[in-house]
């Protein structure tokens, strides 16, 4: 039973991933690049953290952490579409706020003043019927909430993207922006909705950290999930099913190195830590020249 | 006399200033239902802004705007649509990536219309596309079409619209011959049907052809507005740069000497494609080897691996004997290349430089320029300065002024002085008269010939085919990477010409 609890951790270790691949595919499919996903992630974080614990209500927590990380993604959407600000230099900045607010918050409502500061956390919610298929039922049906959710978002993004009126719009947004201005679209409000979406979800998969995977907030506790996230993207070639494989890919490698310090392997637990990241450097390196980048990717639009 | 009708569009002292250029000027014109009316005007005569204001793109300082006699106010290219108004644009406004039938499409339907059923919206397009006799294949991709298709798709995304008054913006600078035959068959259908037709050029013979109505713009005023059977083409010419200009290039019997430039097998690629393939020829001296050729067939290459800016995957470049294929850009123009580059503002010239400065970019570490001290002579760069601009007639207010300051033609004349005073034995004009008012191009055309009557060797690669025809000895058509045939230029094989650039070999 190891591997099903292996391939069971799998899943609720990529499902903060895909939220955040999610949302920054339909941020690049309409042409910005938000590095700062780590940023907000920990903007959500917080905020989910410090709501649970103050309200005790999970799913009060979860508004509260997408509506704090769009509350910044439209700060970002303001510098990175109106003001034409260069996207990468703004992002940066994004990741260094969401470090320095979520810490400061931190420490001045927690850390200081010596509250034990364990929340509760999601449950797993065994589905009737599903959870005793054998193999697959504890895999996948034997899950918290929004791991479920994560169940549903994929195919529901996918088909919105692909097959709708506003699927198509923000497709031609991040190749040709010039053109769908032509034919009358919106092109900034456009962007500005693909961003906030992003955010939103940015902040869902920062929430999920404090408030399912753990019980708790450490400072940084996203440990680069946001850039694992940004770099899922172009590995999946910008697409809402290739960001779910790649999440589970990703969530294959922190499973397996929880389960190998477990194992008491004669392995410094540093080493094995580190094997997410040595993934996220073989998927650049696989990923370099993909061609389907969208064309206007990082490029802001002027008008006329 | 039947009262005329309401025309379609009407505009009324129509006025609009960009900084430093006043770029319509009081114009006033009026567009029938049925027409084609051509409008006339050399570059920046203010023929585009006037149509992007009429679309919405640009807003106007003042006038009015009637369709159908009702004054309206168009501020986006969503009111314009509204208003039955469509525009082709000089540069596509299409999606690659995307479908024939998603480009159509878009925006056509609100975001809370959920789902597209594809195939129900191509069919509609089929219709409509037969209905005014284009081919079009909707589930194709963009990026897998030739420029006319894609052109067709644009007008195609116009007619779904509803329009019945079509802008087209210099439509027929992308097409081979027969495409642009091809264009004015379809227009002709769609005023048959009613629609009006704005046709942007600056291209004589066109307008002859296809227009019904005429007006000549020049420096942002309407010089005149004439019907086709009261005009002719020297009438024209005459309105639209206020002076005669001659078609012709004094030119006389070429003294053909010994090969120059000898290309043996050149190929180009990048990881995506051959841009050049398999090409052999050469360029005598004393003559002029004109390539022609649609846009994007592998020109730009060619001329940039000749002139040493990009790197030839395989093949041989000999000068004057020697094998040069991978020598350094410093050492080809020691031993006699000349480059005017299709890119000037880039590949030519530091716009951020002054005149004197761009005019020593090759030699400025060379005497006299440089002492021995490996200080600049200051004095000898001035005098090469007010040499070449007295030589050259640049206009410009002093030697030290900006290159960005410059207009265009003078921009391009800065490049020639520069390339020709080194009396180059071989001369690469790539589009040497791209964007240039006819002052401009007459006297670059004329340069061109001296120096092939000087005995320089030529090798001008250009998309007009009248600047081909004018100017070469020596003819050869590209078509994607290929020489597809080459010719003597006798001025009257332009149907032949036309079928090679379209890749149709002689047989």
């Amino acid at each position: 039973m190891e591997l099903i609890a292996l391939l069971s951790a799998t899943v609720r270790m990529a499902t903060p991933l895909i939220f955040v691949a999610i949302g920054e595919t339909y941020s690049e499919r309409a042409g910005v690049m938000n590095i700062g996903l780590e940023g907000l992630m920990l903007i959500g974080a917080i905020t989910a953290y410090t709501a649970v614990f103050f309200t005790g209500s999970l799913f009060f927590g979860l508004i509260a952490a997408m509506l704090a990380a769009m509350l910044f993604g439209f700060g970002f959407a303001y510098l990175a579409v109106t003001i034409k600000a260069n996207q990468i230099v703004t992002g940066a900045a994004l990741n260094m706020i969401g470090l320095g607010v979520s810490g400061f918050i931190y420490r001045v409502v927690f850390a200081n003043t010596g509250i034990v500061s364990a929340v509760k956390t999601l449950p797993a919610i065994p589905l009737p019927f599903l959870s005793e298929i054998p193999f697959a039922g504890p895999i996948l049906f034997n899950q918290n909430a929004l791991v479920y959710f994560v169940f549903i978002l994929t195919p529901i993004t996918a088909f919105v993207l692909n097959k709708t009126s506003l699927g198509l719009s923000i497709r031609a947004v991040g190749e040709h922006p010039r053109a769908v201005d032509s034919v009358g679209l919106p092109v900034f409000r456009l962007r500005y909705g693909c961003i906030l979406f992003a955010a939103a979800l940015a902040g869902l998969g920062g929430a999920y950290l404090p408030i399912a995977h753990a019980n708790q907030f450490v400072e940084g506790l996203t440990a680069g999930r946001g850039f694992i996230a940004l770099t899922m993207v172009p590995f999946a070639g910008w697409t809402i099913p290739g960001v779910f494989l790649g999440g589970l890919l990703f969530g294959a490698a922190y499973a397996l190195q929880l389960r190998l310090q477990v194992a008491q392997l004669a392995i410094a637990y540093q080493f094995l830590q580190t094997l997410p990241y040595l993934l996220t450097l073989a998927v650049l390196i696989l990923s370099r020249n993909r061609t389907e980048q969208p064309k206007a990717l990082c490029v802001p639009y002027e008008a006329g | 006399m039947t009262p005329s009708p309401i025309p379609r569009l009407e505009v009324k002292n129509i006025t609009k200033r960009f900084p430093g250029v006043l770029a319509n000027d009081n114009i006033s014109l009026s567009i029938l239902p049925g027409e084609i009316h051509a409008l006339l005007g050399e570059n920046g005569a203010g023929k585009t802004t006037l149509m992007n204001i009429v679309y919405g793109l640009v807003h106007r300082d003042s006038g009015e705007i009637l369709i159908n006699g009702m004054p309206v106010n168009i501020r986006s290219p969503r009111e314009a649509i509204q208003h039955r108004v469509g525009m082709v644009h000089q540069h596509f406004m299409l999606v690659p990536t995307l479908t024939v039938a998603e480009n159509v499409i878009l925006g056509m339907r609100p975001f809370t219309h959920h789902l597209l059923d594809m195939r129900e919206i191509e069919q509609d397009i089929l219709k409509i596309a037969e209905k005014y006799g284009l081919q079009i294949k909707p589930s194709e991709l963009i990026s897998r079409l030739s420029v006319g298709e894609q052109q067709r798709v644009e007008i195609v995304k116009a007619l779904y619209r509803g329009v019945d008054l079509l802008i087209l913006d210099e439509p027929t600078a992308v097409l081979t011959p027969q495409e642009t035959t091809e264009l004015f068959k379809t227009i002709r259908s769609l005023t048959k049907q009613g629609l009006s037709i704005i046709f942007i050029t600056h291209k004589l013979n066109e307008v002859m052809e296809v227009a019904d109505r005429i007006s000549v713009l020049r420096d942002g005023k309407l010089i005149a507005t004439k019907s086709v059977q009261e005009t002719d083409k020297d009438e024209l010419a005459f309105l639209m740069v206020d002076r005669c200009i001659s078609f012709t290039v004094e030119k006389p019997e070429m003294k053909r000497g010994e090969p120059v430039l000898v290309v043996k097998d050149l190929t180009v690629s990048d990881k995506f494609r051959t841009q050049v393939d398999h090409i052999s020829f050469h360029v005598c001296s004393g003559e002029i080897l004109g390539i022609a050729g649609v846009d994007g067939n592998g020109q730009n290459e060619l001329a940039l691996s000749l002139s040493g800016l990009l790197r030839p995957s395989s093949g041989k470049i000999l000068l004057n004997g020697k094998d040069v294929t991978h020598e350094s850009v410093r050492k080809l123009n020691r031993v006699g290349l000349g480059h005017i580059p299709a890119d000037r503002q880039n590949l030519g010239l530091v716009m951020d430089f002054t005149v004197a400065e761009n005019l020593i970019l090759q030699r400025y570490y060379c005497s006299p320029f440089t002492t021995t001290l490996g200080f600049f002579d200051l004095a000898q760069i001035q005098e090469n300065a007010q040499r070449l601009v007295r030589e050259y007639d640049i206009r410009t207010r002093t030697t030290q002024t900006k290159l960005n300051h410059l207009s265009g033609g003078n921009q391009q004349k800065v490049i020639l002085a520069r390339e020709i005073d080194q009396k180059p034995k071989l001369l690469i004009a790539v589009q040497p008269t791209r964007g240039l008012d006819c002052g401009a191009t007459e006297y670059i055309h004329q340069i061109l010939v001296e120096q092939r009557n000087a005995g320089a060797a030529i090798l001008l690669v250009s998309t007009e085919l009248d600047e081909i025809l004018a100017l070469s000895d020596r003819i050869c058509v590209m078509y994607e990477g290929k020489i597809m045939g080459e010719l003597l230029n006798t001025g009257e094989d332009i149907l032949r010409i036309g079928r090679l650039m379209a890749g149709v070999t002689d047989s």
